[in-house]
């Protein structure tokens, strides 16, 4: 069977899925973002860190710090979703655990992000529980 | 994709961990992707203080009373050094990406460089919160 093949019929499927090159651009710029956002993060953890539940509120209340730490959950989820699949790909070989971790990781970083964009929104508006 | 065909020969695979001589640079290689796994926990307990504060004043007491304890705070310590390595050896990263800072011995400074960062601004941020008396 083997030696009736081509050498490209041989080689098809083992290598690009031509795919990759929009992987590592939104790796990219999504660091980009990150390095910027973590900064802020970290230094607003500080202020978030020293204010308690009024003072959490308070701050979530300024349209600015909403706004950023909604980019945090989005571009942060993206960002360690990719990873996260490359961690996956290079370490799990066998096919059906490699896919359902993938689907898994997929799941849980868009889950969280929504639901931690739709907790930030909910706070911003003054809807959240006293 | 090699698994569904069972007349190709076996790929041949890059050398392995067990194959290198440990040195600064594989360090910091290997502290990227653990440190990136760390922040994963990081944003999903960024995920959970926002659902504590979208759930009322008792559910964010309990849950800052969690993350306050100290295996609460181990926790936090770890992964504000995680993030701030990750941070420097990211950018260690996208001057790579640009063909720049490949020599070795630019390479080990610069992972020395990342180490450094990482453990001072960890510091600096876990001092300024104690003077602020968040802890």
């Amino acid at each position: 069977m083997a030696q009736h093949r081509t050498a490209l019929g041989r080689a098809r499927g083992l290598g690009s899925a031509k795919t990759g090159v929009g992987h590592f651009i939104g790796q990219r710029v999504s660091a980009v973002a990150l390095l910027f956002l973590g900064l802020w993060g970290a230094w607003s953890a500080v202020t978030v860190a020293s204010g308690g539940f009024d003072g959490a509120k308070a701050w979530l209340g300024s349209p600015v710090n909403a706004a950023l730490l909604v980019l945090v959950a989005l571009t942060g989820f993206y960002h360690v979703r990719l990873g996260t699949g490359v961690v996956i790909e290079d370490y799990i070989h066998k096919p059906t655990t490699k896919a359902a971790l993938l689907i898994l990781n997929t799941f849980v970083c868009l889950g969280a992000a929504a639901v931690t964009a739709i907790c930030i929104l909910k706070v911003a508006f003054g809807a959240g529980a006293a | 994709m090699v698994e569904s065909l069972p007349t190709a020969r076996a790929r041949p695979l890059s050398p392995h961990v067990q194959v290198w001589r440990w040195h600064v640079t594989l360090v910091a290689s290997i502290l990227h992707r653990a440190t990136g796994l760390g922040l994963y926990l990081g944003l999903l307990l960024v995920a959970g203080w926002a659902l504590a504060l979208a759930s009322g004043a008792e559910a964010y007491s309990d849950y800052t009373g969690v993350l306050g304890s100290i295996p609460g705070k181990i926790v936090l310590a770890g992964i504000t050094v995680c993030l701030f390595f990750h941070m420097a050896n990211g950018v260690r990263h996208l001057v790579w990406d640009f063909g720049k800072g490949f020599k070795p011995a630019t390479a080990n400074v610069t992972a020395w460089g990342a180490f450094a960062f990482a453990i001072v601004a960890a510091a600096a941020l876990w001092i300024v919160l104690a003077l602020k008396g968040a802890l």
